[in-house]
Formats: structure tokens, C-alpha cells, sequence
């Protein structure tokens, strides 16, 4: 046991802050930033599966649904504003003469802020709970939620009307008044987003070192042991599958902010399996790891469909065979295991 | 722990290093023009599940770029062209329009096919005040400053269309479309018409995008057995459209069906057997008989392949080239406002015939033609309208 070693986690999230408040806003100009606030949305997915499918064992495909929850609400916050007094442009196209009534609370930004928070753990907590009550988990659990964002996604796509169908929301540029496109307010953004982001590492980490994050590993390895033991194993799964959920929403909603709309595309199976590759690439048992791998894999995707238009899908495909095959842990366990060689 | 020595840590750094050292050769931006050239972006869907339609359009653009190089350029200066790939994916069109326009400082773009990908470029065209060529019919309900939409717009070819089907064919009509914006606006547009022309709507019915079970919208229709359906199921779902009602036995041979989505390029996707009879308004048609369309046709088929075929959007692509050129060589310039003031009334000879830029609403005044589809998966012109004047913004 080295130094290097027992402190390797601190050092790197004391890294990944370096990064991400020093290096890359000193380096980077406005439109690269921009894009790492977008890669960097989708880590907080990634975060969330860190916990519920590396420590807990929980594979979700589900993980676009909670996304969508946290976009979408952002997303009708800013179109509400951007339109008013009108209806949203959408929906005069599709006929709609009267705004939803589920639309009215979402002129209110703290409504939509609690609905972000609130709504994913509303929709994930009893779900899940019932499904776990009933001891469905591994491959059972995957296709229940990747059938779920399918249907979400169709659900969607289908109601035009209502949610701007295969469009999606687009075309709103401030928030409270405050131009969201510019490169300043996009540099704020990126800054509030990093920290954000840096708070949620600390909080993962630190529930990972408490008792109950050994109570999470024991769930996954030997789930029928812990309920012998006397603990309600299906009300934990349930649990950090919301705090997952919740990351998720998190997510989306900076995403509709730093890409300035939201598509039915990222609630569907694709996007909802895309996002598990970003935490198996980054290691799925590394917070640190989750970071790096939407790092890693937004970049590649936009440097390697600019260099190769129309091969890059191979590349990107051959990176993720590459990375399952040879580095099992993904790239946080691949380092972790030279940072032990060396010392 | 086994696996790695020093020297494999060495390479391994080593190549990482390198690695990290290529990207960084991409991230620098490119300049938009120089002495002798000039980036032009273009922005279709190479993957994902819209390039099958939309990647074509590429080549026809290549193809007019190499013309005009060939021919001096434009202003002087070789173009090039910068491609991107919108992957189907309306955030990553987004993406790439900011690239485009910000890193590579293009002066105008060629790109878009489906209404998703323009809304999403939209906002960055306005921010970074760029120019965006759209060369795909849609639905009209759109006039940004920043775009140029060279092909029709809904209003040109449904009014024709249901105008001529109502005179040459009878007057009821049954809708049916994929539940999308564009079906929706075109049906907007076609019932005031219909009831203009004196007609009569039988029923109007919207499958989900990307449906293939249509018995239930069959069976209404053979109830109410309609002179013509006016179809505007796009995409995938129209090879199972035309296959069941082929088997329901509304073939082209004894049912009239008109769509203003299926062009050439999309009747390859369909199977050529399926579409035989049914009819189709096009601004553009491959089977149009003139010089300079057998001059275009040709040409593509020299570079591509004597298998291709060109539908309309192609050949709006090819003139999109064509006009952002004419309308820099008439200002002499690349500035987007000057290009734009120069679009107005810009003249082209294009393949479809000749084709003029509106005065002030960015759209452009065509003829459309309706075509009947042959065995060969090519159209027989049975009608050609006069000039129409485009209109974005009905009142109906």
C-alpha cells in the first residue's frame, strides 16, 4: 500500500477539478468549451450508473427516460419564455389552440427546478421498488427499462402536439431574461455545470465509503446473503436506482441548456445504452472513470465524425470493442493498475 | 501485477501521447476564405437512419462544386468543401452548423434535409449569422433570414396537385399521412382547396412515423372508396404503405394515388413494382426533356454510376450550389447580408428549367410537375404547371 495508491482516488478527483476549472477553460475557446459542457451532461448520467450498475449491480437501459424527464422540463421552462405571450410555435403547427394544462406549472421556474429534482424519483422509486420486491434483477431489470424508453420515445414522438413530436424543443435563447447562446453566458454556464458536477463526485464518493455504499457492493455480490441478514435489499436497489434517476435529470436539463434543445432521440434505447458505454468505457467502478469516459467518448464522437464524415462510426465502434476486450475495469481501471505497476 | 512491464508502460504513455498529439492538429480553426479559396459547408446525414435518403445529396452538391471549379470558381477562388455529418441526430446538425460557421468561418452552407435538422441549425445560423442553403421540399410555415429554401415549399405543389387530381381524376379525396409536421401542414393546406375545387374530404387518417402495419387505414379507405388518396406517409413505412394497399388491390392501375414525398430516390427505397401507377408532384423529375437536364443527368450518372437516379432534392442541391455562387459573384462577395440582398430575383437555369429566387421571401418560384411512375421506377410527366410563386405563409 503506497501513498500513491491509498490516495489515488482523492488525487484524482483533485485532478478532474484541475481540468475542468483550469486547464480546459484556460485552454479551450468558446466552442470547445460549449462542447465539454455538452460531454460533460452526460457524466452525470454516467455517475449515476457508476453507482447503480458498478456498486450495486443494477444494469439500467433505461437511463434516456430520466434524462428526457430533466430536458424536457427545461426545455418547456425556456420555450414558455421564449414564446410568450404566444403558444409555443409547435404547437400552433400541429393545431393545438389552448396551452396543455400540463404545460401551465412550467411558467415557473422554481416548479420546473422541483419537477428536475422530483419528478425522476417519483417515477423511479416505486417502479423500481415493485420491480425489485418482486427479486426481477440483471437481464430481466435491463429489458424492462430499455422496453420503457422505447415507449417513452414513441410516446413522444406521437404526441407532437403536445411535446413538439420528432422535433423536439428547440429554438429558445434566454433564461429569466439572460441570453443563453452567447459565449460569455455559455462560459458561466460552464463553470456553474463543472461545479456542479465536482460537488456530485465528492457526494458519490463519499456515499461510496460509508457503510452503506459496503451495504451496495454486498447487494451486488451476494444480494440473497444481505436479505438473510435481515435488510430490505429491494428498498436499497430502489434507492440508489433513484439517486441515479435523479443524476440522470440532472443531466438532461444542463444538456437542453448547453445544446439549446432537446430531441426524443436522447430518451430512446440508443441514447439509453450509449450512456452505459460512457461508464464502462471510464470503468464502471470509478467516479473519476465516469468523467473521463463521456469525456473521452463525446470528444471522439465530435473529432472523429469532423476528421472521418462517414467512417467515423466504425472507429468509434472498434474504441468500445477495444476497451471491453482488453481493459475490462475500463480506463480508470486500466490506469489504476500502471499507477500500482510503477510504484 | 503481471501483465505490463517498464517497456510495455513506455509504449503504452508513449502512444497515448502521440495519440493526444493527432487531435490536436483539428482543434485549431480554418480559415473561411483565402486568395484563391473558399470552404463551403455541407451538412447532410451520412449515418444514421435518414442518410439513406439524404446522403445522396452530397454528390449532387460535389458535383456542382467540381463544376464550378472547373468552370474558374466562384469569384476566383476554388471551392471546397468542408462535409459533415449530421448522423441523423438533431443536437449533433446543431453541433456541426456551429462548427461550420465557427470554426471553419464557411460563408454559407448546403445542408438539412428533414424540418427536425433545419429547426435545431436554426438558432445557430441566427447566432453566428450564417447562411443556410435548404434544398428539401417541406411544409412551408418557415422564413428565416438565414436560410435560402431552393425547392418547394408545401403550398406549390399541394395546390397543384390537388387542383389537377380534381380536374383529371374526380373530386373526393381520402388524406392519409405520417404523423409528423409535415403530413399535418400539407393536409392544412389541401382541405380548403379540395373545397374550393368543389371536392369533397372522405376521411383523413395519420399512421405513426416509421409504421408499417396499415390495414386498418386500408380498410377505411376501401370503404369510402375515394377518387383519389392524397398520400403523404413518408420514409420507410411507404414500402409497406404501397405493398398492402397493392394487396388490397388498390394497385396504380385501378386506384389514383398521389404523393408530393415520393420522388425517384425514394421509389428505389420502395421497390419499383410497388410504386408502378401511382402518381407524384416533383418540382424536379429524371425524365424531364431538355438540354440542360440531359447535360445534368449524364454528368451525375459519368461520376456515380450509371445505376443512380436523381429525385428532386438532388437536384435542388446541385442548384443550391449554383445559386449561393451567382448570388456572391452578383455581390461580389462572401458576406452573408450582401449574398442574401443579392439572392433577391437571382435567375438559374437549372435542369428543372429555370427557377428565380422570390423578391423578398427567400423561397423560390418554380413550376412542379406531376408524374405517373413507370415499371422502371422513372415518372411519366403527365402535367406541367406555370410558373408559382412560392408562398411560406398561406391564408386558408
Amino acid at each position: 500500500m503506497t501513498l500513491v495508491q491509498k490516495h489515488g482516488e482523492a488525487a484524482g478527483h483533485a485532478a478532474t477539478a484541475i481540468a475542468l476549472l483550469g486547464i480546459i477553460p484556460l485552454a479551450l475557446d468558446a466552442f470547445w468549451i460549449n462542447l465539454v459542457g455538452k460531454y460533460l451532461a452526460f457524466a452525470f448520467v454516467a455517475i449515476g450508473i457508476v453507482l447503480s450498475w458498478g456498486y450495486c449491480g443494477i444494469l439500467s437501459l433505461g437511463q434516456g427516460i430520466f434524462f428526457g424527464i430533466g430536458g424536457y422540463a427545461m426545455a418547456m421552462f425556456l420555450k414558455l419564455e421564449a414564446s410568450a405571450p404566444e403558444l409555443p410555435d409547435f404547437m400552433v403547427w400541429s393545431s393545438v389552440e389552448q396551452l396543455p394544462l400540463w404545460w401551465e406549472p412550467f411558467k415557473s421556474l422554481g416548479f420546473t427546478l422541483f419537477t428536475i429534482l422530483a419528478l425522476p424519483i417519483a417515477v423511479a422509486f416505486p417502479f423500481s421498488y415493485a420491480i425489485f420486491r418482486k427479486r426481477v434483477s440483471g437481464v430481466y431489470f435491463a429489458i424492462v427499462t430499455i422496453s420503457l424508453a422505447l415507449t417513452v420515445n414513441v410516446l413522444l414522438v406521437g404526441s407532437q402536439g403536445e411535446t413538439g413530436g420528432a422535433n423536439g424543443i428547440t429554438d429558445f435563447r434566454t433564461l429569466l431574461g439572460w441570453d443563453i447562446l452567447g459565449d460569455g453566458s455559455k462560459r458561466t454556464l460552464y463553470f456553474v455545470e463543472a461545479l456542479l458536477l465536482l460537488a456530485v463526485m465528492a457526494l458519490a464518493a463519499a456515499l461510496v465509503h460509508t457503510r452503506f455504499g459496503k451495504l451496495l457492493i454486498a447487494v451486488r455480490d451476494r444480494e440473497d446473503r444481505v436479505r438473510f441478514s435481515g435488510y430490505d435489499t429491494a428498498m436499497i436497489k430502489a434507492f440508489v436506482f433513484s439517486v441515479a434517476a435523479v443524476l440522470s435529470s440532472i443531466g438532461g436539463s444542463l444538456y437542453t441548456l448547453q445544446v439549446g434543445l432537446i430531441t426524443p432521440g436522447l430518451i430512446g434505447a440508443v441514447a439509453s445504452v450509449e450512456m452505459v458505454i460512457f461508464a464502462a468505457v471510464g470503468g464502471r467502478l470509478s467516479i473519476v472513470g465516469a468523467v473521463l469516459g463521456a469525456l473521452l467518448i463525446g470528444f471522439m464522437k465530435s473529432y472523429l465524425s469532423e476528421q472521418f464524415p462517414e467512417f467515423w462510426l466504425f472507429f468509434l465502434g472498434g474504441l468500445f470493442i477495444f476497451v471491453v476486450v482488453v481493459m475490462p475495469n475500463g480506463l480508470a481501471g486500466t490506469l489504476q493498475r500502471l499507477v500500482r505497476f510503477k510504484a | 501485477m503481471s501483465g505490463i512491464t517498464r517497456r510495455r508502460f513506455i509504449q503504452i504513455g508513449g502512444s497515448l501521447v502521440a495519440a493526444g498529439a493527432v487531435p490536436a492538429a483539428g482543434l485549431w480553426p480554418k480559415i473561411g476564405y483565402t486568395a484563391d479559396t473558399v470552404h463551403l459547408g455541407l451538412l447532410h446525414s451520412l449515418t444514421g437512419t435518414i442518410a439513406i435518403a439524404e446522403a445522396a445529396l452530397v454528390d449532387a452538391e460535389k458535383m456542382a462544386i467540381d463544376e464550378i471549379n472547373a468552370a474558374g470558381g466562384v469569384l476566383g477562388r476554388k471551392i471546397e468543401p468542408i462535409v459533415e455529418d449530421g448522423a441523423s441526430d438533431w443536437p449533433t446538425f446543431a453541433e456541426k452548423a456551429k462548427k461550420l460557421l465557427q470554426r471553419d468561418k464557411v460563408p454559407a452552407i448546403i445542408g438539412c434535409y428533414t424540418s427536425a435538422s433545419r429547426k435545431a441549425v436554426l438558432p445557430v445560423l441566427s447566432q453566428s449569422k450564417g447562411l443556410l442553403y435548404y434544398p428539401t421540399y417541406y411544409e412551408g410555415q418557415e422564413q428565416d433570414k438565414h436560410v435560402i429554401y431552393t425547392s418547394q415549399e408545401a403550398t406549390q405543389s399541394v395546390i397543384a396537385a390537388i387542383e389537377w387530381l380534381a380536374k383529371e381524376k374526380g373530386k373526393t379525396f381520402f388524406l392519409v399521412g405520417s404523423d409528423y409536421i409535415y403530413p399535418r401542414t400539407c393536409n392544412k393546406i389541401a382541405k380548403p382547396t379540395i373545397a374550393r375545387v368543389g371536392g369533397k374530404v372522405l376521411g383523413e387518417e395519420y399512421a405513426p412515423l416509421g409504421h408499417t402495419e396499415f390495414s386498418s387505414i386500408i380498410s377505411k379507405i376501401k370503404a369510402a372508396k375515394p377518387d383519389c388518396i392524397y398520400s403523404t406517409v413518408v420514409g420507410g413505412s411507404n414500402v409497406a404503405f404501397y405493398k398492402q394497399l397493392k394487396a388490397a388491390g388498390l394497385d396504380g392501375t385501378k386506384q389514383v394515388l398521389l404523393s408530393t414525398v415520393v420522388s425517384e430516390n425514394e421509389i428505389d427505397g420502395i421497390g419499383k413494382d410497388n410504386a408502378v401507377g401511382y402518381y407524384a408532384c416533383m418540382g424536379y423529375f429524371q425524365s424531364i426533356k431538355s438540354p440542360t437536364n440531359d447535360r445534368f443527368v449524364k454528368a451525375l450518372k459519368a461520376k456515380y454510376g450509371q445505376e443512380r437516379v436523381v429525385g428532386d432534392p438532388m437536384e435542388c442541391a446541385y442548384n443550391s450550389v449554383y445559386l449561393w455562387k451567382m448570388a456572391c459573384e452578383r455581390a461580389k462577395s462572401f458576406d452573408v447580408d450582401k449574398v442574401i440582398a443579392a439572392s433577391s430575383e437571382l435567375e438559374f437555369e437549372a435542369p428543372e428549367g429555370k427557377i428565380k429566387i422570390h423578391k423578398t421571401n427567400h423561397h423560390v418560384w418554380k413550376k412542379v410537375r406531376i408524374g405517373r411512375a413507370r415499371a422502371d421506377g422513372q415518372f411519366d410527366i403527365v402535367h406541367e404547371s406555370g410558373m408559382i410563386e412560392p408562398n411560406p405563409f398561406p391564408k386558408l
